[in-house]
Order: structure tokens, then C-alpha cells, then sequence
């Protein structure tokens, strides 16, 4: 049913929809109203059988979630930031050992600085981990893909990562069709694991693997994914038939038919950049955009095959590889090596900035008259870095932490205790 | 009529067959239908205590629930000797996660035969001392406080030998390890406080605490039984030598663990709700030169000029945990071999 | 599409005030899309919601920079915070306040805004009078509708009603009645002498 609700709300309605039996969470802002509400539903009864353990770190939050789904339990938990890095040791073991977790990533950036707020430098920081990483434009999507992710990583016996920008979609409230418990029913079947502890039959799971097979289990575990890529355009489009609309897949085009300059985003930042497309598109200018849902596996051949007509392809990244530049840019190049296109890399909305579709528009307006820098960081204060940077270059001994001096440059400016 | 208990020193504590007890008394190890649950063929060091104990105890949790076990198990030698791929010595379902997570691991197991009304299936978490009281406690703690269906054993060797015998949370005063070398003037492990986990598992109230050794088969066994009568969190914590961490003589396995209890060093006791309810009082207490001179990881407190004072500090050790929880032979008058059992 | 800001304090129900709004708007048959300005929860400090109204899906998710319409649940803020930031003269100005906005201080605002278009409401009062609870959120949502008429009152009281269960509910309907009341008498009778006090300033200012 079609309400205006809360994104993280309509996420936790679905997610209760899907019958976990194990949910166990510690909380981490932006991701919290997700689990405060399915907590809810579990402890009023609406959520049965279903057990939530409140846990003592995101470690555990996971480590307990590969107990559960080995022991053949439906296992979900949501977490961001910091949080996914805690419990990074256990993110790699679910996908090694093969276990179809279901996890939410309420994207937020990683410190320090310490900041709560939505880039993508977490969802990056686990994207060779094994896990399938699927990114959601909208509310809508973050709901539906929810319910995918469930009979994606069951099928294939593999985690699977739903990634929804924090806050911006976590805390929008919006008009949202939060799926109906038949219909989810009739979708995701029953999760019948493919490997599980039985006291009847008792097997090992987790033993140690040597040189002599690693390479090869590890192989596996490639293959598996790549599996992915046929399997997720196909539950996609049983889910357009099932559901009636059209969610997930591998990526999305939008007015990229005859397009010069094609920009290539993950998350809720490509309804801001569809806008700014339209805006050049009314202006004359020949652009489009191409969302990215399914991040792990890459769909290479998709991504090439989506750009195949663009003489410009700019990648828009709520992230970056300090010391190199763009993350997803380097997958894009991978896609797009055979053909003439120009790479960008653009940076932007690092910690929760916002990318504006004025800055976009303008952006897009250089790339056209090929006046993009290779990498560029968008809405960067170029003042207050070469007045960092001058600071740090007089110091003669113990010029102190950057951070603090740039606020105290910004508050400065602000108070007009120094001129802008 | 008047009848004379007669004792039968030599059974209990001391021996493994128990030919001389009722069938019913007698050890599950003594039992040909055992579960062998750590089977014959795995990687461990000869005289390997953890391998005796994990076998012990499991097989004694086979039995108390009628073969209705999942095991997990933290990384570590029981994991790493045990599951050579593609070989298991496992005849159980075992599961192995990480180094620091087995406890968690345990309540994710708990929750989903809770979940799907499985209630005759348990859940074991066993860790070696690196596992449980310095990486995976965070973990373990949790376990505890939330009171989930687990039992959790700790097979304590006093440091990490999988990675070849550095100092733990767990490994006491001047003991050498490959962190804390016999060097210096102080050689060998700090004086400290130590993690005594036992104690901290007490400190959480939880149902059942219980300290064990392998020199004691007939107390380990009945100590886990009686934790599997119990629903809720359990930890038991065994002594489990290592020959090749302790310097020690893979014949000696046994007589080093049994000295560490005789000696005080080592205090075997069992704990309900906070509370101590029973203790195996020490039989022939012993100074504890007889059990540090077995191991050459106490070598430099010996030799041509012994370290007096260090080992006055460490008898102090065990003098104070024999004053702590009533160890003393003489307190214990009635009792038999194994402190009140037959 | 119509744009709001709400600007208030950690407590006063800023967020829920986007979100009632939207609710309202949603119930109208259109497309809303609520957002709080994202930070870490604390009582007190100056907290910032936004809504959005369209006829379309709304596929932004940039803050609101130039709002069609302001709301103020707490004028204390006018001194410590950029209130008026892109707001161009047409836009809609909704103050929560028993006072002239003179006697604030604030009597500029009259000549920069139109004056069918600026407004204050003691939302504060009539939440203590109906609820108990110094909550003007409720109140000002209804008093956005009669301002603007981007949404009805009866939209209001529904998404209130389905906000807050049971008597809660009915007592935040009748505070926005009072507001929805006070600021569409504010707004109708062109003659100052039958205007409240409040707006008496801005008519003078006409």
C-alpha cells in the first residue's frame, strides 16, 4: 500500500515482511530506525517467530547472524560507517563461509574526522569482500530491493548488502508501496539453506584451507558471484511481474540514447542528477545518466554496453581512494576500455555535502566544452585549503591537526572576524 | 546397623577406567559407545592437553544431550589441529568462524534453534585462553549478560601457542613466552592481576561457573553434565597443559595439571548464580616448585641460583586462592577424594 | 513544485512538523518528499526540517536552498541563525509568537514580505491550551495550510490523527484549529481595524 512514511520505517515493514528469524543489531546513526522498529515488532508480537538480540558491537551483530543462518535461521542485521568497519573480520567470513546474510548499510562516511553523515566510503570499503552490494536510488527501491536481496543471497548461498544513502533516504519521509505480506510471501520462498548444522547429519564447516585448494575455493567464490549477474536481472524482473513495478537489476539508462556525455552514479544522488540531465537536456545539451544498482559483481558488460555511445563518461562518487582518486571510476574504466570515451572522475557530497543540481548543471556545462579536470572534487573551498595548506607550510615546529584549524578558519570567516 | 563407607581411593579423580564403580558412576570416556567427538587422526602435539580435554568435553555433552549438539569453535590449535582440509576430526556439527567471535557465533546458533523450537538442540562455543579471555571476552561478556542458552568452554594453556607461544591475558607471573622472554631483570610474564575469568563469569551472574582440569576426568565430565542440566549462560574454564608452550613432558600432561590444582595454583571449584557452591578441596598439597620445575618456561627461576623470592611470590599466589576458596585439606575432613563425591 | 522550511528546536517537534505536512500533502493526491536537516539528536540546539510539495515525483535530494515558505517554531532563533536564507520576497513567512513582530524587533520583515503573506501564530499558546505541551508543531502545520492553501485543513487533521493515536491526536486538532482560525482571521479582513494585534504592524506597513 502506497503511504507517506519513513524510509527506514518502510524498510523495517519489509524486512519483517520477509520473516527473518534472527535479527540482531547494535546501533549505529544513520542506521538505527531501521532496527528500533523491527525491534519493535518483534517484542509486540507482529514479527513472529523471529528472535532479536540486542548485542554488545557490530563484531558480534554479524558473528551472530553467521551463527544463525549456518544453523539454517533466516539471519538480518543493518549497521554503517564505523560500525561495518568493526566488524569487518566477520563481513569477509559470512561470504567465505557462504551464508545468505541480508544486511542494510545505511551509507555513511568513515572518520576521521569524526562525521555522521552520507558518503559512500563504506560501502566501498567492503566491496571485495564477497558480498553481493546492491545500491538504492530511492526509498522505493531500498524497500523492493530488500525483498530481491533475500532470494538473491538464498539462491546463491552468498551475503547480500542493500545500500541506501543515510540519512537522505534513511530519515525522508516520502511516499513509499511498502510490499503486503502475501505478495512477499509469494515471492521469497522459505529459506531452504545449502549447508547447515544438523545434529542428524553432521558435517564441518569453517575448516582450515591451504595453499593447495585456497586459490581454488576462492575461484569458486568468483564464480558464484558472477552467477549473480544473470540471477539478479532475472528475480528483478520476476519482481516487476509479481509486484508491478520496476526495481533493482543490474543498471539503470536514463536519456542516454544519443547522449555525448553520459554520468555514471550509485544511490539517491542520481534523482538529483536526472534533474540536472533534464535541465541540460531543455538547455540542448546531449546528456544522460546511467545508475549503477548492482555494485558487487560489477556488471562490466552491462556498464559497457550502457556508454557504449557516450564520448564522455564523468563517474559521480560519494567516495575516493586517498592517494589515487576515484573508486567506482577505476570499475567504469575497466568497462569502458575498448571504447574512445574521456573518463571523469568527480568527487562529491564527501560527509554528507550536499551535491546541488546547480553545482551538477554547472559541472556538466565543463564536461561539455571539455573543461572537466580528469578528477575533480565538486563545491571544494579552494580558500580554506591553500589557507590550511600556507598555515601548515609556515609552521616551524608542531603545526597541529588540520581538522580543528579548518573549522576555525570557517567560523572565523563566519563571525566576519576575518575577511572572507 | 551400623555401616562402614568404604573409600575407594583409587577411583574418581585419579583413574580413567573405574572398573570398580557401578556402571552407571562410570566415566563417559570409559564408555565404548562413546561419541569420540574429537576422532583419532587430528594434528595435535603429542600430549596435547587441549586435544584430551575438547574430547572430554564434548563427548561428555553428546551424551547429557543425547547427541543433540552444535559446537563452534574460535580459531585456534583445537581448530587448526582438528580440520586440516579436507580431513575433520569432528564427528559432530562443528562450525568455525573467527579467532574473537565463537561466543557470539554460539548465541546466533542458540537463537535459531530457539526460533525454529529445536530446544533439544544445545549449543557449545570452546575457545583456547587467547580466544576467550583476551580477543573473543567483548563477545563473551555479551554472551553472558544477555544469559543465552550456551555453554561456553575455555581450554586454558596460559598463552597462544597456535602462533607459537606468545603471552595472553591468561598466562600467569613469570612464565616464559616468546612476548615475556626469560631476560631482563624481571624474565618471564609480569606480575599482575591477571584475567582470572572464572571470576568474571561469576561477576555476571550467570547460572553456572566451573573450573575443571584434565587431570580430573570424573569432575570435568560431571561438570559438564551439570552445566547442560541448565538452561542459560554456563562457562567452564579447563586447565589443559601444552607441552610444547610449557616445556613440559608429553608424559606429564596429566601430573602438571594435577599439580597446578594440587598446589593451589589452580583452583577447581564450580559456581551457581555468583556463588561458590562447591570446591575439589587439594588432596596432598604441594609447595609449587614440584609443579613450576616440570615446565621449562619457569627454567630460569631454578638452576644454579634460583629465584627464591619469585617463587615465594608465586607460592603466595597459591596460598592466597587456597585461602580464597577453602582449599585446604583440613577444612574438608569428611569429604572424599574429590571433595563430597562418593 | 513548493518548497518549506521549518525551523525550530531539538524537542519542539520540528521533524514531525515536515512530516505531518507532508502527510497532509500526500493525502491531497500529491507527491512530498520530508527530510530533517541530519545531525546528532539534542535537545535545544537549532534543528532544521524540510518538506517538498510537487505534482510530480520528486527525484531531488538537495536541501531546500530557496524555500517558497518559512516556518519559525522558535523566534529566539532569529538571532542566532540565518532564518531568511533564500527566501525571495514573494515567499510565505509563518512565526510562531503571541508578540508584534515590532516588539521583536523583527518589523523589517513587514516591508521585505508581502503582507498577505506574513503571518504570526501563537502556536505555542494554543498547544498549552489544548494539549498541555509547548509543542506549536501541530499548530503551525495547520496555520501553513490556511497561509498557503497548499494543503487543507482537513488533510491536517487527518495526518495528525494518524500521527498521534487517541486523545493525543484529537488535542493536536484542536490546537490546529485554533491556529488554522487565528491566521486565516489574520489574513482575510482588510481592514486593520478588525485585524488581530499582531498583523496589525504589517498592515500599518502596507
Amino acid at each position: 500500500m502506497l503511504r507517506q512514511i519513513e524510509g527506514s520505517r518502510a524498510v523495517a515493514e519489509t524486512v519483517a515482511c520477509c520473516r527473518p528469524e534472527v535479527v540482531c543489531a547494535y546501533p549505529i546513526s544513520p542506521q538505527t530506525h531501521i532496527i528500533e522498529a523491527v525491534g519493535a515488532m518483534v517484542k509486540s508480537g507482529a514479527l513472529s517467530p523471529c528472535e532479536f538480540i540486542n548485542v554488545e558491537s557490530e563484531f558480534a551483530a554479524m558473528s551472530v547472524s553467521i551463527g544463525a543462518s549456518a544453523a539454517g535461521a533466516r539471519a538480518y542485521t543493518a549497521t554503517a560507517s564505523q560500525g561495518l568497519l568493526f566488524m569487518m573480520e566477520a563481513v569477509y567470513n559470512a561470504s567465505g563461509l557462504g551464508l545468505p546474510i541480508v544486511m542494510t548499510l545505511a551509507n555513511r562516511t568513515i572518520g576521521g574526522p569524526i562525521n555522521i553523515w552520507n558518503d559512500h566510503s563504506d560501502a566501498m570499503s567492503v566491496r571485495d569482500t564477497g558480498w553481493i552490494q546492491l545500491f538504492a536510488e530511492t526509498n522505493q527501491e531500498a524497500v523492493d530491493l530488500h525483498v530481491q536481496a533475500f532470494v538473491i543471497a538464498e539462491r546463491l548461498s552468498l551475503p547480500v548488502m542493500v545500500c541506501m544513502d543515510g540519512f537522505i533516504l534513511t530519515h525522508a519521509i516520502e511516499g513509499i508501496d511498502v510490499p503486503e505480506q502475501d505478495a512477499v510471501d509469494a515471492f521469497l520462498p522459505p529459506f531452504e539453506p545449502r549447508q547447515v548444522l544438523d545434529p542428524d547429519d553432521p558435517v564441518s564447516i569453517g575448516a582450515m584451507v591451504g595453499p593447495e585448494a585456497f586459490e581454488e575455493v576462492r575461484y569458486l567464490a568468483y564464480v558464484r558471484q558472477l552467477e549473480a549477474l544473470d540471477l539478479i536481472p532475472a528475480v528483478a524482473a520476476d519482481f516487476a511481474r509479481g509486484f508491478g513495478r520496476s526495481s533493482g537489476g543490474l543498471v539503470r539508462s536514463y536519456r542516454t540514447e544519443d547522449a555525448d556525455t553520459v554520468v555514471v552514479a550509485l544511490g539517491s544522488v542520481l534523482g538529483t542528477i536526472k534533474d540536472a540531465v533534464d535541465a541540460r537536456r531543455d538547455a540542448g545539451e546531449r546528456v544522460g545518466v546511467v545508475g549503477i544498482t548492482t555494485f558487487r559483481p560489477f556488471p562490466v558488460q552491462a556498464v559497457a554496453n550502457a556508454l557504449a555511445g557516450a564520448q564522455r563518461v564523468v563517474v559521480v562518487e560519494k567516495a575516493f581512494s586517498v592517494g589515487f582518486g576515484g573508486v567506482l571510476s577505476t570499475d567504469v574504466a575497466l568497462a569502458t576500455q575498448r571504447s574512445e570515451s574521456s573518463l571523469y572522475t568527480v568527487v562529491a557530497g564527501l560527509g554528507g555535502r550536499p551535491i546541488t543540481r546547480r553545482h551538477l548543471e554547472t559541472m556538466l556545462a565543463a564536461a561539455g566544452e571539455d573543461q572537466l579536470e580528469v578528477l575533480t572534487f565538486l563545491d571544494l573551498d579552494t580558500g580554506v585549503v591553500e589557507r590550511e595548506q600556507a598555515r601548515m607550510a609556515a609552521a616551524t615546529t608542531r603545526p597541529g591537526p588540520t581538522a580543528e584549524f579548518v573549522l576555525r578558519d570557517l567560523a572565523l570567516r563566519q563571525n566576519g572576524e576575518v575577511e572572507p | 546397623m551400623t555401616t562402614q563407607p568404604v573409600r575407594f581411593f583409587q577411583v574418581g579423580s585419579f583413574a580413567v577406567g573405574n572398573r570398580l564403580l557401578p556402571s552407571g558412576d562410570r566415566t563417559v570416556q570409559s564408555d565404548a559407545d562413546r561419541t569420540n567427538s574429537l576422532d583419532a587422526g587430528h594434528r595435535a602435539c603429542q600430549g596435547c592437553g587441549e586435544a584430551l580435554g575438547a574430547r572430554y568435553a564434548i563427548d561428555a555433552a553428546m551424551r547429557a544431550t543425547a547427541g543433540r549438539l552444535l559446537v563452534v569453535n574460535a580459531t585456534g590449535c583445537l581448530e587448526v589441529f582438528s580440520t586440516p582440509y579436507p580431513q575433520t576430526s569432528w564427528r559432530i556439527a562443528w562450525l568455525h568462524s573467527l579467532f574473537g567471535n565463537a561466543p557470539a557465533v554460539a548465541t546466533g546458533m542458540a537463537a535459531a534453534m530457539k526460533v525454529k523450537g529445536k530446544t533439544d538442540v544445545r549449543v557449545v562455543g570452546q575457545a583456547g585462553d587467547g580466544g576467550t579471555v583476551d580477543i573473543g571476552f567483548g563477545c563473551l561478556s555479551g554472551m553472558f549478560e544477555r544469559n543465552d542458552d550456551v555453554l561456553f568452554i575455555c581450554y586454558d594453556n596460559e598463552a597462544y601457542m597456535n602462533t607459537g607461544v606468545q603471552r595472553s591475558g591468561a598466562t600467569p607471573p613469570a612464565a616464559r613466552t616468546a612476548t615475556t622472554e626469560a631476560v631482563g631483570s624481571q624474565p618471564g610474564n609480569v606480575f599482575g592481576q591477571g584475567k582470572d575469568l572464572p571470576r568474571l563469569a561469576m561477576a555476571h551472574d550467570i547460572p553456572y561457573v566451573a573450573t575443571a582440569t584434565v587431570a580430573d576426568l570424573h569432575d570435568l565430565e560431571g561438570k559438564v553434565e551439570r552445566a547442560m542440566q541448565i538452561r542459560g549462560a554456563r562457562y567452564l574454564h579447563i586447565l589443559v597443559p601444552c607441552p610444547l608452550g610449557w616445556g613440559s613432558a608429553s608424559s606429564d600432561t596429566i601430573r602438571v595439571a594435577r599439580l597446578a590444582q594440587e598446589t593451589g595454583l589452580f583452583p577447581v571449584f564450580e559456581a551457581e548464580g555468583g556463588q561458590v557452591t562447591a570446591v575439589s578441596p587439594i588432596r596432598h598439597r604441594t609447595p609449587v616448585e614440584e609443579y613450576l620445575s616440570l615446565q621449562g618456561r619457569y627454567a630460569h627461576l631454578f638452576g644454579e641460583h634460583p629465584s627464591l623470592d619469585v617463587i615465594a611470590r608465586i607460592q603466595a599466589i597459591a596460598d592466597h586462592n587456597i585461602a580464597r576458596y577453602g582449599l585446604d585439606p583440613g577444612e574438608h575432613d569428611d569429604a572424599g577424594p574429590e571433595g563430597g563425591r562418593p | 513544485m513548493f518548497q518549506i522550511r521549518i525551523h525550530g528546536r531539538g524537542g519542539q517537534g520540528v521533524v514531525t512538523a515536515a512530516e505531518v505536512l507532508s502527510m497532509a500533502a500526500f493525502d491531497g493526491g500529491r507527491h512530498a518528499q520530508a527530510f530533517p536537516s541530519f545531525g546528532s539528536e539534542r535537545m535545544g540546539a537549532p534543528v532544521v526540517a524540510f518538506c517538498r510539495i510537487d505534482e510530480r515525483p520528486i527525484r531531488t535530494r538537495e536541501p531546500v536552498m530557496e524555500p517558497d515558505a518559512l516556518i519559525v517554531q522558535d523566534i529566539t532563533l532569529i538571532h542566532q541563525v540565518d532564518l531568511l536564507a533564500g527566501l525571495a520576497p514573494e515567499a510565505y513567512v509563518l512565526l510562531n509568537t503571541s508578540k508584534p513582530l515590532d516588539a521583536l524587533g523583527l518589523g523589517d520583515l513587514s516591508r521585505r514580505f508581502q503582507s498577505d503573506r506574513l503571518c504570526t501564530c501563537p502556536a505555542t499558546e494554543f498547544a498549552l491550551d489544548q494539549t498541555g505541551r509547548p509543542m506549536p508543531n501541530a499548530a503551525l502545520v495547520a496555520g501553513f495550510a490556511a497561509l498557503t492553501g497548499q494543503i487543507s485543513l482537513t488533510a491536517v487533521e487527518k495526518a495528525l490523527r494518524q500521527r498521534f493515536a487517541g486523545p493525543i491526536g484529537e488535542r493536536n486538532v484542536a490546537a490546529a484549529n485554533a491556529a488554522f482560525r487565528h491566521v486565516t482571521r489574520s489574513l482575510a479582513p482588510r481592514d486593520p481595524a478588525t485585524r488581530p494585534v499582531p498583523t496589525q504592524a504589517h498592515a500599518a506597513a502596507d
